[in-house]
């Protein structure tokens, strides 16, 4: 494209024009075929899921399916910490019961808010108190830092223990005993999200959102600073990154993400019990969060629905869900031992080996699989 | 211009650096000495990773030490590693780009073509999209070697960047090392075991043995000092 088809141009905007040629062109370039593919099937699943899917099953599934998008942001954050910037928390679980309190509280002492903003600040508030459960993270890696948050998630759960969630009392706890009346606390849901479908389809768009947010700031200045400070933090360092700065902005996100689902949690069916967030939860946590994988967006949805929809399944079948103790377990002692990065890349990994060698027994002339 | 004065490190009873006096005028400057001499420490001290128990360093006039190390590096004060640590998860455009986005004069509109420039200033080739994870260890030392000189680096410290090249390499290497004060006007500091590429590369070589410094002036002179031999090749009395 040269200048001389475009009278339209000024010469002061020449080189300006010439300069985004190059830099569209450019960008062009990179978007290559995969990504194309890959885009297209993110959003027809995002868009069967979103709209197909709650007329195919019943309310109950509905509802499940409501638990698995909420704990996807959970998962999500988690994956975050842990595959992009190298920080093992144990105690996210008790950050969602965090941002469930928020998001109650804040339910009762300003009922006028709308939904959305409500959200906003709950993600805001849990962000701040994640934080500053980070600030350890500064000093302290690996081993230590996931003792560090397991001990505050148990001081979590014990206050919890003591001050129960809001049920519209006084003072700022904002609970009296007097007004105990059902054993869970809930946030009430505007009308337009009143029914089951309309809160699925809400919360899919919530979480839709959490995982672009999570996608945009891996592909930043953000995510590569995460991966400078993950790989050693002395390069880090040593390439201009504040090591601490960034730390800290990954505890920040990730508080803000499971402070949302703690929103929606108090909004969805079951509401929020205070046993319902046990410290050793954060534990099944990491592990399910390391099975479906860190290092890939999949990985989190993989493990929401290895936590939220295999127990359902498993009762549907009859079975014990105590079988997912020991599921988990070896779950993750393979996982680690044969595919570090999770089911999402070892499951089509070995589909497609397995694809290679039934053909090369049915060509009879393909090269054998070496015996393993 | 680098000037370091009474620079003692102390690490519990050890004494890693003691009383280091030394000037890097300009050009590449040589440190070399017998493995544990305190080279390395010497670098991470001015990168920030290791606090001195007393002395000073100056960098063109500014106070270094009194800097956070992330502020060092956008400062203009880059380095390379031992053992290299170009970043696996990151793709080659985004190694280089990201010391350039964190560095003082870093603008996003010269971003690319800054980075491009490093590469090829380097001689790097192929794509800059390749991950680094599925590069060799010769390539990876350049990318490294990139992300020290990209934008407007000041003082460039080069950790054995020849250790485990075969010879040809390490004859590329010294041409790119010998440009980078030639054209991009930084001040280099070259640690390496190889005397053939210390002495194509440096003007001026300071020896350190046991965190001492022993010798320090051309490099020729140096290598030819009594000291320095005893130093590398140990004296009969020690024994």
């Amino acid at each position: 494209m040269s200048v001389a088809e475009e009278p339209e141009v000024s010469a002061a905007d020449r080189p300006r024009a010439a300069a985004v040629g190059t830099w569209l062109r450019a960008t062009a370039s990179e978007i290559e075929r995969p990504t194309a593919i890959r885009a297209a099937v993110v959003a027809a699943l995002f868009l069967f899921v979103l709209l197909a899917l709650p007329g195919l099953v019943s309310t109950f599934w509905l509802q499940i399916g409501t638990t698995v998008a909420i704990y996807s942001i959970v998962t999500l954050s988690l994956a975050l910490l842990v595959g992009r910037v190298g920080l093992v928390s144990l105690g996210q679980i008790s950050l969602l019961a965090v941002g469930g309190w928020v998001a109650v509280r804040l339910g009762f002492a300003a009922p006028g808010l709308p939904f959305p903003l409500l959200l906003v600040a709950t993600g805001v508030i849990t962000g701040a108190v994640g934080t500053l459960i980070g600030l350890p993270a500064l000093r302290l890696s690996g081993l230590y830092l996931a003792l560090i948050t397991l001990m505050a998630a148990a001081a979590i759960s014990v206050a919890l223990q003591v001050t129960n969630f809001p049920n519209g009392g006084p003072g700022f706890l904002g609970y009296s005993g007097a007004l105990a009346g059902s054993v869970s606390a809930k946030l009430h849901r505007p009308d337009w999200l009143a029914s089951s479908a309309s809160f699925y389809r809400w919360v899919v768009v919530v979480a839709a959102v959490m995982f672009a947010l999570g996608v945009l700031h891996v592909r930043s200045r953000a995510g590569r600073s995460w991966a400078a400070i993950r790989q050693s933090e002395p390069s880090a360092i040593a390439a201009g990154v504040n090591v601490t700065l960034y730390k800290l902005w990954a505890f920040a996100l990730a508080s803000f993400m499971t402070g949302i689902a703690g929103g929606l949690l108090a909004a969805s069916a079951g509401g929020l019990t205070t046993y319902g967030f046990p410290a050793q939860d954060s534990i099944t946590l990491l592990a399910v969060v390391l099975m479906g994988g860190v290092f890939s967006f999949w990985g989190p949805v993989v493990a929401a629905l290895l936590l939220k929809l295999l127990p359902e399944l498993l009762k549907n079948w009859g079975l014990p869900p105590d079988l997912l103790t020991i599921l988990f377990g070896l779950g993750v002692l393979q996982v680690m031992l044969t595919a570090p990065a999770g089911l999402v890349v070892q499951v089509p990994r070995d589909l497609a080996g397995l694809v290679a060698m039934v053909r090369g027994r049915l060509a009879g002339t393909g090269p054998a699989e070496p015996a393993e | 211009m680098i000037e370091v004065s009474a620079l003692t490190v102390r690490f519990g009873g050890v004494t890693p650096l003691d009383s280091m006096s030394v000037t890097f005028p300009a050009g590449t400057c040589g440190l070399i000495g017998p493995n544990g001499a305190g080279k390395t420490t010497f670098f991470n001290v001015l990168s920030g990773f290791v606090t001195p128990a007393a002395g000073a360093v100056r960098a063109f006039g500014e106070d270094l030490l009194a800097m956070a190390g992330y502020r060092r590096a956008r400062w203009g004060l880059r380095r390379t590693f031992q053992t290299e640590q170009a970043i696996e998860a990151l793709s080659v455009f985004d190694n280089v780009g990201l010391v350039h986005e964190h560095s003082a004069g870093g603008h996003r509109a010269t971003r690319r073509q800054d980075v491009l420039t490093a590469l090829e200033f380097v001689g790097l080739a192929g794509s800059p999209k390749e991950s680094v994870a599925t590069l060799g260890v010769r390539e990876r030392r350049l990318v490294e070697v990139a992300r020290a000189v990209v934008g407007s680096p000041r003082v460039v410290l080069l950790d054995e960047p020849a250790a485990g090249l075969p010879d040809e390499e390490t004859q590329h290497l010294a041409r790119v090392i010998r440009r980078i004060p030639e054209q991009l006007g930084a001040l280099v500091v070259l640690v390496d075991h190889d005397m053939s590429l210390v002495s194509a590369c440096c003007d001026v070589t300071a020896v350190l043995d046991f965190g001492k410094l022993i010798a320090s002036g051309p490099t020729a002179e140096v290598l030819r000092d009594e000291r320095v031999i005893k130093a590398y090749l140990g004296t009969e009395d020690k024994v």
